[in-house]
């Protein structure tokens, strides 16, 4: 039979099928992190049951990390929420990389880093955006907080087989047009819900031409489209990226040869079928900014704030709704919208290309006056990288504030946030309400367009602008 | 796990699409480490002005909803973050049952809830029911006409009942193995465990490190 990605890996997981139709998948591997879990290892205890394999099961902090003075942690119930966190890695024999620990980060960048993501095998994590990890042609998946117990209890889930989706980007993106403009692009063509049942498989030489960092910008923002995972074939240049650096967990010598071989057999056999297919144009896709209040509403730089009318998928209600509380007026164009903050970071563009690509829009200039900018990194790996390639030195230089690693402001649960009313250029992947802080206004971005919109003050055509 | 296998209920209509988890419990309540006390945090900041009293401009907070237990909102409700603190949000402010509508688009019929938040949902015995557009629509009419409107929802025989002077049906359908579970109230952790011997061959004999 003729199997796709996503169906060669389900089946290498299948344990058993109950009578009801019920498969249950093996877990390759489990993270974990302070928020979704405290709640899991409770029900462990009340329940008198253990970790299965906590040689398969990976912790970190991210969520509620202060990213200035990262070991002061002001917010008692933050503070709590970590230290249950420390509490319960320790009481079950969970691997930690906390704040002392130089290898912590947002758990989907560290996954990859520490070479824990690997093609062919599964993994899950009680947040949603786990679907960065298919850019490896790993099964990967979000889930809540009984699952996550589930998990911990058996290492495997119950699960009901989801229908497949191939979308095949044609052509190059011209650059500076990348791969957050290219997913952007996406769910903007079918919709919050358009993936939701859908495991999506993307391909296609814009696909094959992305670097791995890209390849993970796009399989992050998978569940913005509603699929629960995404999914890129592995190819040399995934097994480049697991070769280097320093990646304790990934096969190594003769191990890794023996990997490499089984992973060539991933990709989706020729002919077979997917039950949805849809291609884009990557070479005529135009630098995307959202206008609106989640990832679909989303338009070209070179166009304007739409009119309630006039919007495929959405209501009128819908979107004069969403307009209200952007404080956005039909008719003007992206480009005149002024940013009062603009955020370079999150587990979709904080990997070290994404903060190359900021800084040499940075460098040699300034931050226009009144805006602020927050740079940081998505792991202390990467805040290390990016350091010892000088590039803390371009953001600094430029007016724009370095920090340490976390996920911060794309959904402030720490001190990072935005004020009512402030209007923001971000390079995270959810512009829903009160996201970034209550009343606060985010428009998503790809990183070259967040730094290039910190220097003028408001959003440009990187493909076009002048540099001021 | 608690079952579910019919509830009588006032009916409170929500008409948003697109209700994000962000929406139904934002984030700064989710730095606790208990299961409960969310209830009074749901939909917090459009459930209330910034002096703590209730915003008169969400629809929940009328008095003709008030002890409300069945809610009814537009498509693709639960979309964004995985939280499972959404769920319990809505059931500890009382809701026992949670309908949206289904959508048509081109080929394509779109789902009425997002995956995790679905998934969520039958973990905790909150009940997801999806309905047709031109039902829910039905509904929301319904329930403007007749304040106080109650319904039934009877998972046994898959069927919603508003009952106004002459009642109205409307059948939905589940997957046979969710509602067998949360008929019978089954904990799902124990039907895994009871597959010990699957699991432990499966592990004997995959590598996880490996694709295979």
């Amino acid at each position: 039979m003729l199997k796709t990605l996503f169906q060669k890996i389900w089946d290498a997981h299948v344990v058993t099928t109950l009578p009801d139709g019920t498969t249950i998948l093996y877990i390759d591997r489990h993270l974990v992190h302070e928020v979704t879990s405290p709640q899991a290892f409770e029900g462990l205890r009340l329940t008198g049951r253990t970790v299965r394999r906590p040689d398969l099961t990976f912790a970190t902090m991210d969520h509620n990390v202060p990213t200035d003075d990262r070991l002061v942690i002001r917010d008692p119930i933050s503070k709590a929420q970590i230290e249950a966190l420390e509490t319960n890695c320790k009481a079950f024999g969970v691997t930690l990389y906390d704040l002392k620990s130089d290898l912590q980060g947002i758990v989907h960048i560290i996954g990859p880093e520490l070479g824990l993501t690997l093609p062919g095998t599964t993994i899950v994590c009680g947040d949603s955006h786990t679907s960065t990890h298919g850019a490896f042609g790993t099964l990967a998946f979000g889930i809540g907080t009984s699952e996550v117990e589930h998990v911990l209890a058996t290492q495997c889930l119950p699960q009901t087989k989801s229908k497949t989706f191939k979308v095949e980007f044609t052509g190059r993106p011209k650059p500076p047009v990348s791969a957050k403009d290219l997913i952007l692009k996406l769910i903007g063509t079918i919709g919050t819900a358009g993936g939701t049942g859908y495991v999506l498989e993307y391909g296609g030489e814009a696909i094959r031409s992305l670097s791995m960092e890209g390849r993970m910008t796009i399989c992050n923002m998978s569940i913005e489209a509603g699929a629960r995972a995404g999914m890129v074939a592995p190819d040399d240049t995934t097994f480049q990226y697991i070769a280097k650096g320093n990646r304790p967990f990934a096969p190594k010598g003769a191990a890794f040869d023996a990997a490499v071989a089984s992973w060539k057999i991933l990709p989706t056999d020729d002919g077979a079928r997917y039950d949805r297919e849809l291609t884009i144009n990557a070479a005529e896709v135009a630098p995307q900014v959202t206008w609106g209040t989640n990832p679909g509403m989303v338009v070209d730089v070179t166009g304007k704030v739409p009119e309630p009318d006039r919007v495929a998928g959405y209501g009128r209600k819908d979107v004069e709704q969403a307009l209200a509380y952007m404080g956005l007026t039909p008719g003007t164009r992206i480009t005149d919208l002024k940013l009062d903050t603009v955020f370079i970071g999150s587990c979709t563009n904080a990997r070290i290309e994404d903060l190359r690509v900021a800084a040499n829009v940075f460098k040699g200039r300034k931050v226009a006056p009144r805006v602020k900018v927050l740079v940081v990194p998505g792991s202390q790996q990467v805040r290390a990288q990016a350091e010892a390639e000088g590039l803390d030195q371009v953001f600094k230089t430029a007016g724009a504030d370095w920090r340490q690693s976390g996920c911060s402001m794309c959904l402030g649960m720490n001190p990072d946030q935005l004020k009512p009313g402030e209007r923001c250029a971000s390079t995270s992947n959810r512009n829903f309400e009160g996201r970034q802080g209550k009343g606060g206004r985010t428009h998503l971005v790809s990183p070259e367009m967040a730094a290039a919109a910190a220097i003028a003050g408001h959003f440009v055509d990187i493909r076009e602008w002048n540099g001021r | 796990m608690k079952s579910f296998r019919s509830h009588r209920g006032i009916v409170a209509t929500l008409d948003r699409a697109n209700v994000d988890t962000d929406q139904i419990i934002p984030k700064q309540f989710l730095k606790s480490i208990l299961r409960t006390g969310f209830g009074k945090h749901l939909f917090h900041d459009w459930r209330y002005l910034p002096d703590g009293t209730p915003n008169p401009e969400l629809s929940l907070n009328a008095p003709r909803f008030q002890g409300a237990s069945v809610l009814v909102a537009r498509n693709n409700f639960g979309c964004g973050s995985s939280r499972e603190h959404a769920v319990w949000a809505i059931q500890q402010d009382g809701y026992a049952v949670v309908i949206a509508p289904w959508q048509q688009r081109g080929e394509t019929r779109v789902p009425a809830f997002a995956d995790i938040f679905r998934n969520n949902s039958a973990k905790n015995a909150l009940l997801t029911v999806e309905l047709s557009e031109s039902e829910v629509e039905e509904i929301f009419q319904m329930v403007d006409r007749f304040p106080g409107l109650a319904a039934t929802v009877d998972l046994d025989h898959q069927r919603v009942t508003l009952h106004t002077a002459e009642e109205i049906s409307f059948h939905f359908e589940i997957e046979p193995a969710v509602k067998a579970r949360l008929v019978h109230g089954l904990d799902d952790i124990g039907l895994t465990l009871k597959q010990e011997a699957a699991i432990a061959a499966f592990e004997s004999r995959h590598n996880p490190q490996l694709a295979r």
